[in-house]
């Protein structure tokens, strides 16, 4: 079946409402374990590293790389909820197909799953920037200007995840886009140094690519520093993408799910 | 909140042609169907016949590859979204949301027909009461037996309070007791008006149910009536079986005159006549051989159909 671009409502609210609710139930563990790792990240290579590097742009090292770690957890966070969690929901328990026999179409779904994915990155960045206040490393109140910034990453990478997710024939597929996609955006994407000394190629390329632009904006926002003047045009760059995905996701998914 | 109620049509299932292939396998074949408003039509053959598809294709889960379709007036799979509003489905495999407590899988899953408010909450409390499950309300669904988990997806089925119901296998895999808990349920639900389509691997409980059944193969239909009507027009009325040592010697020298037809399955030979007597004068002369005499039922026209041959 060929398909326009997917209807949009407020049906995915429920949906979305639904992942809450689980989260809610479950989120002890889940919070530990979102904000756990990038804790360490902020805290080994800031002060580890950071001792040796002394200051990046004019910043501490560490003042540096929090605000790329922020970004760089909001895109793991949504990664995963849109592969291993979605695929659980999908071909494991079988929630969608529950859904599915109700008024809920996959569009609703899976833009309900988008959304969440958001929302999940936009949780699980609180504690992060939290502890980066308490550690001093972020400048003012400016830097909640992060949390929609955020939000915009987890739609977009929670968007691209699920386009996996709908082509993916076992968890196992999801290696893969962590080792091709997830972990060289990480490295190019400015999270740990600037771009600066990179060469054209990469730097260029990297320009194109969702979490760079993000990055460039939230450092800013936590550091104090002027944002950059096309600071809206940056955003529109993980949006597209978004979009884009959200679309691929739609078609692939009706071709799984319902053909 | 639901919308207004829509007259019903006589036929809340009308199939013409029902077709679906996956790649080069046509696993349902030119399908006409009818379900008439407020009876439950059983839909049954051997594993991997087509049902499960067939279903799916009903509540447009699943597209169909050619054929006409619609269901409590709406064209599918144009209108799902609209029909689902008064469809309630019990899946074949649960798809309960393991997470969530009883009373969650029901408020969550009432959440998708947009249902909320006092009204839900009252809704939630009788199909609590009418599963059986009052008790287990605030209960982790991990917990619960094969029965509980199956009253909870009926009893989630209906939230929407449904004009259809269309259930894949309900009892597959339950005990007897469960089964029978099930039965009184869905019998509930006809007196209440409903429709329900239902398909059963147990002649039994299509035989108590259904008003109107199919058997199918390979995704055709193979006979269809009503249970009743199937046992007199495709098989002998009286049912021998027949097993013991020197059995298959005393059959072909003595037996075989007295029937008009006859099965093997495993050790037991099956006789199918329409006078019986004959047959149990003789057999009464052989002490050796153990028999037992019954009317003949569906399950033994869905043998005759389907064959004896044991389906994976
Ligand atoms: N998504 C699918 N892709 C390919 N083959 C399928 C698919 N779904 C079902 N089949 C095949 O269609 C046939 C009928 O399946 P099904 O409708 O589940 O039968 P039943 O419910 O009667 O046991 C089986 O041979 C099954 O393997
Ligand atoms: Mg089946």
């Amino acid at each position: 079946m060929s398909r326009a671009f997917p209807s949009i409502t407020l049906r995915w609210l429920p949906v979305w409402r639904r992942n809450l609710r689980v989260w809610r139930k479950l989120s002890g563990p889940a919070l530990i374990g979102n904000f756990g790792e990038p804790l360490l990240y902020l805290l080994a290579l800031g002060y580890g590293l950071g001792g040796f590097i002394g200051e990046v742009n004019g910043l501490p090292y560490i003042v540096f790389l929090a605000s790329g770690i922020v970004c760089a957890s909001a895109m793991n966070t949504a990664s995963f909820e849109g592969l291993y969690s979605a695929y659980t929901r999908m071909a494991v328990q079988n929630t969608w197909g529950g859904m599915l026999a109700t008024p809920l179409s996959i569009d609703d779904i899976v833009l309900g799953e988008i959304l969440w994915a958001g929302t999940k990155s936009l949780i699980s960045s609180v504690p992060i920037l939290l502890v980066a206040a308490l550690l001093g490393v972020v400048h003012d109140i400016s830097a909640l200007g992060v949390l929609p910034v955020v939000f915009i990453i987890g739609v977009c990478f929670g968007a691209m995840a699920l386009v996996v997710t709908a082509l993916a024939k076992s968890y196992d597929f999801f290696i893969y886009y962590f080792t091709l996609v997830i972990t060289p955006l990480f490295l190019v994407s400015g999270v740990f140094f600037p771009l600066d000394g990179m060469p054209d190629a990469v730097r260029i390329g990297a320009q194109l690519l969702p979490l760079a632009h993000a990055v460039d904006v939230v450092r800013p926002l936590m550091t104090g520093q002027p944002l950059p003047s096309l600071t809206l045009l940056y955003l529109m760059v993980p949006l597209l993408y978004a979009a884009g995905a959200f679309w691929l996701a739609t078609v692939l998914f009706h071709r799984r799910l319902i053909s | 909140m639901l919308p207004e109620p829509k007259i019903l049509p006589d036929l809340v299932v009308e199939a013409h042609g029902l077709t679906k292939r996956y790649g080069t396998q046509t696993v349902v074949d030119n399908l006409d169907l009818s379900v008439r408003r407020g009876e439950c039509f059983g839909l049954l053959g051997p594993n991997g016949a087509g049902k499960t598809t067939t279903l799916r294709m009903l509540m447009g889960a699943t597209l169909p590859s050619a054929g006409e379709l619609n269901v409590l007036g709406y064209t599918i799979p144009q209108q799902a979204r609209q029909m689902h509003l008064r469809l309630g489905v019990v899946p074949q495999q649960d798809n309960l949301d393991p997470d969530f407590t009883v009373m969650e899988n029901l408020s969550t899953y009432a959440s998708y027909f947009g249902l909320r408010g006092a009204a839900l909450d009252a809704r939630i409390t009788d199909l609590l009461a009418f599963a059986n499950l009052e008790a287990k309300a605030h209960v982790g669904i991990g917990t619960l037996s094969g029965g509980m988990k199956r009253r909870l997806t009926l009893a989630r089925a209906l939230i929407n309070d449904p004009d259809l119901l269309i259930l894949d296998e309900p009892t597959t895999g339950l005990d007897p007791q469960a089964r029978q808990l099930i039965w009184q349920r869905l019998r509930t639900l006809l007196a209440q008006g409903k429709s329900l389509i239902l398909t059963t691997h147990y002649m039994e409980e299509a035989e108590r149910l259904c008003d109107r059944l199919v058997i199918i193969d390979s995704g055709r239909i193979l006979v269809s009536g009503s249970p009743a009507e199937l046992v007199r027009q495709h098989i002998e009325p009286h049912v021998v079986e027949i097993h013991g040592r020197g059995m298959d010697e005393w059959f072909n020298s003595i037996g075989q005159q007295f029937v008009q037809r006859s099965e093997h399955a495993g050790e037991t030979l099956f006789c199918y006549l329409a006078d019986e007597r004959p047959l149990l004068d003789a057999l009464r002369q052989c002490p050796e051989l153990h028999f037992m005499h019954r009317r003949a039922n569906l399950e033994d026209v869905f043998i005759k159909l389907t064959g004896k041959e044991l389906r994976e």
